[in-house]
């Protein structure tokens, strides 16, 4: 399996005024194709750095991370929106639907970006919304008349429609209860059992412990990095 | 992104939150239908002084009695002298070939009658020739003739205000009697209507034999004015300096600031006016165009309160692949599509103001396609002038920090 994700040494460090903060002190990791990978840690201790940096939105201060066999650590602020549109796909904790709008269009967004042709969209749409275990009654549905969790699983879709070689997951269960939480957690364990690359983001153990593998991070440093079988025995492309 | 995508996103946008979009517009298109509609009635306003100056004649030189400058201490008054002569005009006919026509003019206004309806009206003794000089159209009957010039006829030739006036409206008048200060004249002609108005109305004139006008009116043999027609327009100028050299010298004056007559060019007359009132027209404009900066303010102010709503939306758009390009020229699109159905709305408005003002016969309002396209171009130039700033703040926005924005 090819490495979608390999981190060398990748640093982070902010500078308000004259105070300099190091939020990510050196990482290095790699995650594989077809992996099922939840970063797990307590607020403050760099993982939203780390994902806004996996997710081609911000750049490393120092280090090389390359996705998909590309070095995106020095590209411009137009190249890594274009790695975004092409390669990665976002699921949010609070959806980012856009409210008043279809449910076909709301999925489709990422498509105009790329300038897939009209006929191809729709295709890639229905199959995207299905995958993400949507029915077709909902497409014409404006996305603010969805529950929660009908709502992330469009934006999971909307993830989805471009193909991209890694799924980027923020917190996607926290604004939803238990029940749909779940539901939510095991389309993303269904898409990993499609052959998904998928990188989940989150505090909680619980939510953690769905995933192939688990990496803790505290205070910028990886303090643990190990796979995870008390879900899933049968574990895919694991870097032992 | 294709123009497709934009225009659709850009519907949405708007139609999101109608009332707002359609407030916003609406200052637009007061902007724009005031421009039309002022402009419109300046450029009427400008039309309506060029044609009434061109109803007074073409290549039209007049000359009157008195000095218009260096008079003395006491003047006597525009065209109070008496300085002029029949045979001054006769003079200028037969010495100075830029002249085409010569028509010799004894006006005052007297009291008109018929039974028991009277006018007091303008009475212009004159000539044959004056017919052509002045433009002069009948509607029934026929001109002045010299014969009847020679013959001290007592005919006239009246104006169809003053026709309204003496006999109803659209009687026939041709052979009737009027009294005109007291004297009986022959109705043989009623001019055709100019409109026009104020101390210019035509209409309201009555034409007599000048023979006829100094025997019985007026008593004495001067004249008050002679008009000239020049050949052509580039001969005025010549044909007023050969004019005022011939009656120099036939007065006796050397010196041409004593002169004891003035010589007045019609068309310097209409240019001066007509640039009067192409300022008029440009000042309601400039007036116009400030309602429309206003509006264009009132496109940047709402811009800027969407960019700020929008703040997550944008986010999240850089974040699944948008361009800086591609969010500014979505904000630019949302702005300029503002102020262009704002300038169409805003043209068929004002243009329908201007028929309105005109139908109404409060002015004539002339809109020209000119101002259409002018005022197209300046809505689509302000959108652009004031969509671009709010469209740069959204697409400097990070997304990391939009993403956060709540």
């Amino acid at each position: 399996m090819k490495n979608i994700i390999n981190c060398s040494t990748v640093t982070k460090t902010f500078t308000t005024g004259d105070v300099a903060t190091t939020v990510l002190k050196g990482l290095t990791f790699t995650i594989k194709e077809g992996e099922f990978v939840a970063i797990i840690g307590p607020s403050g201790s760099g993982k939203s750095t780390l994902m806004h940096i996996l997710g081609a939105l911000d750049s490393p201060t120092t280090g090389k991370y390359e996705l998909d066999g590309h070095d995106v650590s020095k590209l411009s602020d137009n190249e890594l929106a274009e790695v975004r549109g092409r390669k990665i796909g976002f699921v949010f904790q609070s959806f980012n639907l856009l409210p008043r709008v279809s449910v076909e269009r709301n999925v489709q967004l990422p498509l105009l970006y790329t300038n897939t042709p009209i006929a191809e969209r729709q295709k890639r749409t229905h199959a995207a919304l299905r995958n993400a275990g949507m029915d077709a009654s909902h497409d014409h549905h404006r996305s603010n008349q969805l529950s929660g969790g009908q709502m992330q699983r469009v934006a999971i879709a909307r993830a989805l429609v471009n193909d991209p070689s890694l799924i980027l997951a923020d917190e996607p269960t926290g604004n939803l209860d238990q029940k749909t939480g779940q539901i939510v957690l095991e389309t993303f364990q269904k898409l990993n059992n499609e052959g998904r690359t998928i990188v989940l983001i989150t505090h909680d153990q619980y939510v953690a412990a769905h995933a192939n593998r688990i990496i803790r991070i505290l205070d910028g440093n990886i303090v643990e990095d190990r796979a995870n079988d008390s879900h899933h025995p049968s574990m895919k492309g694991i870097d032992a | 992104m294709m123009i497709r995508d934009v225009l659709t996103e850009t519907y949405a946008a708007l139609s999101g939150n109608k009332a707002r979009s359609g407030l916003t517009m609406l200052g637009i298109v007061i902007g724009i239908s005031s421009v039309i509609a002022l402009v419109g009635v300046g450029q009427g306003a400008t039309s309506s002084v060029t044609s009434s100056i061109a109803n007074l004649g073409t290549n039209l030189l007049t000359i009157s009695p008195g000095a218009s400058r260096n008079a003395g201490p006491v003047s006597g008054g525009f065209g109070s002298a008496t300085t002029l002569t029949q045979a001054d005009a006769t003079a200028i006919k037969s010495e100075i070939s830029d002249v085409s026509a010569v028509a010799v003019e004894l006006s005052r206004r007297y009291q008109v009658t018929y039974k028991g309806n009277n006018t007091n009206t303008q009475v212009i003794g004159t000539e044959a020739s004056y017919a052509g000089i002045r433009n002069v159209t009948l509607s029934t009957g026929a001109f002045i003739t010299d014969q009847q010039n020679k013959d001290y006829a007592k005919v006239a030739v009246i104006g169809p205000t003053v026709r309204d006036d003496l006999f109803g409206v659209d009687a026939d008048a041709i052979g009737m009697t009027i009294k005109i200060n007291k004297i009986q004249f022959k109705v043989i002609g009623v001019t055709a209507s100019k409109g026009g108005s104020g101390f210019n109305n035509t209409d309201q004139y009555i034409y007599v034999p000048v023979s006829s006008a100094q025997r019985f009116l007026a008593g004495k043999t001067s004249i008050s004015s002679i008009d000239v027609q020049a050949a052509n327009q580039k001969v005025m100028s010549t044909a007023k300096q050969e004019i005022t050299t011939l009656l120099l010298s036939r007065h006796n004056i050397t010196d041409s600031t004593s002169a004891d007559f003035t010589v007045v060019n019609q068309a310097d007359l209409a240019s001066s006016l007509s640039s009067v009132s192409s300022t008029l027209t440009l000042l309601l404009g400039a007036i116009a165009g400030i309602s429309l900066l206003v509006g264009g303010i009132g496109i940047m102010n709402m811009m800027l309160t969407s960019v700020t709503e929008r703040t997550r939306e944008i986010g999240l758009r850089k974040a699944i692949g948008a361009k800086s390009g591609d969010i500014s020229f979505q904000f630019l699109t949302e702005a300029v599509t503002l102020t262009f159905v704002g300038g169409i709305v805003g043209v068929l408005l004002g243009w329908g103001v201007a028929v309105g003002l005109t139908m109404a016969g409060i002015i004539t309002a002339t809109v020209t396609w000119t101002s259409v396209w002018l005022a197209f171009g300046v809505s689509a130039l302000v959108g652009i002038i004031f969509g671009y700033y709010p469209a740069r703040r959204a697409a400097k926005l990070k997304p990391i920090e939009a993403l956060k924005y709540e």
